[in-house]
């Protein structure tokens, strides 16, 4: 069955070809869209269990799938397109089939009445082919196909709804964003295939430390590209400002593509060439420093957005930064399993929240009420139309909190315990763990906020909308249950010792990630006392930052958006995102504009090319049109002349 | 015999009629002068004959049988040109101004 595993890519693929056919010849066939959309996402998950239980059953070694050679370039340098089933992929096909089939049940729900629906299944399966391909991929150049892909198919549908100019340039930005940093993987791989001569990942574990020197500039420099790269894809400091605008796609989507799958290809990136980033110290420092301070100030701005879905947006940007704090500390288990949590109880989130808005939508629509649907200032008191989605979204917040025993305390507590140990001998480290912390008591904070502003309290969208609201189909409610059922036991994944665990998940993947880790000093983690004074500080934390954002939210009434009192002082900087976008925009998108208008467009084009270039041209050719034209002034006198002095001219010549 | 004064005639002949030609403005008189240059080349071929055979004399012929079609043609365009513009001034001939 391995040897079938491209499969699980094909399947999606011709999904995506299917219902774009269909998209374009009948696209209201509502019924052939979900069968194949959902269809091929079903089988793409069978085949990845039987893979999974395949790899389960021999010894760990990955297996390669040669499908043909791509680019024989020299005898050196052959780029197969090869695909890996090893411990480490095998996982992440597991989650993107599996959470990728619950998300495609739930827009089946979800974009039932869109005009799109055809054309939205067809972008999303070829979302999954793409991001398959990005795991799969045996070398660098094959996952980076992968990588554009999906960055394609983010784009496309961030701006799905494409009439609305907002959502169009959301897309735009995520995708200007990204190809920043896909510059640096593609100099990295320059750089790798330079100095290590190999562009296979089994290929740069085995000989890049015997290539590179320890610590070395070059190291140093391909994992710093290489961290470009991921910055961009995974929303990380600076490149993370494209992710709260991404929200503009549908919320499945988010739940896909931006919380789930793709913006974790970053962290995956960093586990997959983790030979680079070991034999570079201070990458890792770098990489461990950004996603603290990236889950630092992604979670102060979470705590003073009012739409639901930025909330959650800045919640998994920051989420991203513990998985980069992870694997920045060498503890790449620990950065994989936070992602494998993280795509359960955010997915969850981020569907509840699509059940949310759909709801709200729905009985705005019926109330004929024009307030924001995403807008949390006019929810409140959800949990009494909606008990499931309820039930569900409060155990999601429960693990994206970090409260034992849901899924989300045990990763973030890795994460945190991996912090603290590197932290004894680093400052950095130090830092980051402290960054670290602050972030978790944020995150329990306004995840709190969140649920407390939708569900809790009386609803304040007005009360001829209030009847409409009902709780989600059963299409909906279903995926919700799943990933409910996977967010709360997810933590059994990765058991640490004290609670009687082994350690699966780190022990599963140490193929994978023993090369690294053999280079790097061990990471002790602690026993005894100092263990349960983090575990204990950590829960402490978390049940402090929901107690607080309880009280907080529910302290006085909720204005709605029409009423709200201006921000002022230190919320009007959080609400405002600290300006970043507005710095963004003075600093590079301005400048860039303004080289772009006065001196390209209007100085290089418009001067150089047209005035100078093709004008002067027609200019001269007219200057010497005109020159001629003067000796044809219609007197035979002049004719006469100048004959004769040609005839002079001519017999002196021959004379002479 | 008499070769340098023929040869010397033909010349003024020549350039009389090239000045004729090139200065005059009516075009009946620059055909005329035209007519005169042919001459002229006529004459320089008749004496040049005594060095050369009669193959001079032989050209004399040509000569004047392709001024006569040329005076036909040239007065028949004189005279549509007269019709046209009600003058044999070739300054008001001007219409292949460029």
């Amino acid at each position: 069955m391995t040897s079938l595993v491209w499969l699980t890519i094909l399947l999606p693929l011709c999904g995506a070809i299917a219902n774009g056919i269909i998209a374009f010849r009948k696209p209201e066939a509502r019924g052939p869209v979900t069968a194949i959309g959902v269809g091929v996402m079903l089988a793409s998950f069978a085949i990845a269990v039987m893979v999974f239980q395949e790899l389960a059953a021999g010894s760990g070694e990955a297996v390669k799938v040669l499908l043909w050679q791509w680019m024989p370039v020299t005898e050196r340098l052959t780029i197969n397109l090869a695909l890996q089933v090893d411990r480490l992929s095998v996982v992440l096909l597991l989650v993107v089939t599996g959470v990728g089939s619950l998300i495609h049940l739930f827009s089946a729900g979800y974009m039932h009445s869109d005009k799109g629906y055809a054309r939205y299944f067809a972008y999303l399966n070829l979302f999954v082919a793409f991001m398959l391909i990005l795991i799969l991929g045996a070398s660098l150049p094959v996952s980076f196909i992968g990588w554009e892909g999906v960055g394609l198919c983010s784009y496309l549908l961030i701006g799905f709804w494409y009439d609305v100019d907002a959502n169009a340039d959301a897309g735009k930005k995520a995708f200007l964003a990204n190809r920043i940093g896909d510059f640096g993987v593609l100099i990295a791989m320059f750089l790798i295939w330079w100095h290590v001569g190999t562009l296979d990942y089994a290929g740069i574990a085995e000989r890049a430390p015997a290539a590179l020197p320890y610590a070395g500039g070059v190291a140093t420099a391909i994992a710093l590209f290489l961290f470009l790269g991921c910055t961009g894809k995974s929303a990380q400091i600076p490149l993370f400002t494209w992710l709260p605008d991404a929200m503009a796609g549908p919320t499945p989507v988010s739940a896909l593509i931006h919380a789930a799958t793709m913006v974790t290809a970053g962290v995956f990136l960093v586990v997959r060439t983790g030979v680079l980033f070991a034999l570079a110290p201070v990458a890792l420092e770098v990489v461990a420093l950004t996603g603290a301070l990236t889950a630092f100030f992604a979670a102060t701005i979470g705590l003073r957005q009012y739409d639901i879905k930025k909330v959650l947006a800045y919640s998994t940007v920051s989420q991203l930064g513990y998985m980069f704090l992870g694997v920045g500390t060498g503890a790449f288990s620990a950065g994989i399993f936070h992602l494998v949590t993280h795509a359960f109880f955010k997915a969850l989130l981020f569907l509840g929240a699509g059940s949310v808005i759909h709801a709200m939508h729905h009985a705005q629509h019926h109330g004929h009420s024009h307030g924001d649907p995403q807008d949390m200032r006019n929810m409140g008191g959800l949990r009494k139309a909606m008990p499931w989605t309820f039930l569900l979204m409060l155990l999601a917040t429960l693990a994206i909190a970090g409260v034992p025993p849901l899924s989300g305390f045990f990763s973030k507590d890795e994460i945190l315990t991996a912090a603290f140990v590197r932290g004894e001998t680093n400052g950095i480290y130090r830092i980051s763990w402290l960054l670290g912390l602050a972030a978790a008591l944020m995150t329990a904070f306004y995840m709190a906020r969140l649920l407390a502003m939708t569900f809790l309290g009386r609803f304040r969208g007005g009360s001829e909308v209030e009847p409409h609201l009902h709780e989600a189909p059963a299409i909906m409610t279903g995926p919700l249950a799943v990933l409910g059922v996977l967010s709360v036991v997810g933590g059994a994944l990765n058991l640490p010792s004290f609670v009687g665990g082994s350690h699966k998940l780190e022990h599963w993947l140490e193929p994978v990630t023993e090369p690294a880790t053999r280079l790097m000093d061990a990471l002790v983690l602690p026993h005894g006392s100092t263990e349960l004074m983090l575990v204990g500080g950590a829960v402490a934390i978390a049940l402090i930052g929901l107690a607080l954002g309880l009280r907080v939210t529910m302290r006085g009434p909720i204005a709605v958006p029409a009423m709200a009192p201006a921000e002022t002082g230190i919320w009007r900087l959080l609400h405002g995102k600290y300006f970043i976008d507005e710095l963004y925009g003075r600093l590079f998108v301005g400048p860039t504009v303004w080289f772009s208008r006065t001196v390209l467009w209007k100085g290089f084009d418009q001067f150089l090319v047209d005035r100078l270039g093709v004008g002067g041209t027609a200019r001269v050719a007219q200057g010497l049109g005109w020159l001629g034209s003067r000796l044809q002034n219609g007197q035979v006198a002049l004719y006469v002349t100048l004959f004769a002095v040609g005839v002079v001219i001519i017999l002196r010549t021959l004379a002479g | 015999m008499l070769l340098g004064p023929s040869l010397a005639l033909s010349a003024v002949l020549f350039a009389l009629g090239m000045l004729g030609v090139l200065v005059r403005r009516n075009a009946i008189v620059v055909f005329m002068c035209v007519e005169l240059m042919l001459n002229a080349v006529n004459l320089a071929l008749v004496a040049l004959s005594q060095l050369h055979g009669p193959s001079g004399q032989l050209m004399v012929f040509f000569v004047m049988t392709v001024a006569a079609a040329e005076a036909a043609v040239g007065l028949a365009i004189i005279l549509a040109i007269f019709r046209h513009v009600q003058s044999v001034d070739l300054k008001q001939f001007n219409l292949l101004k460029g």
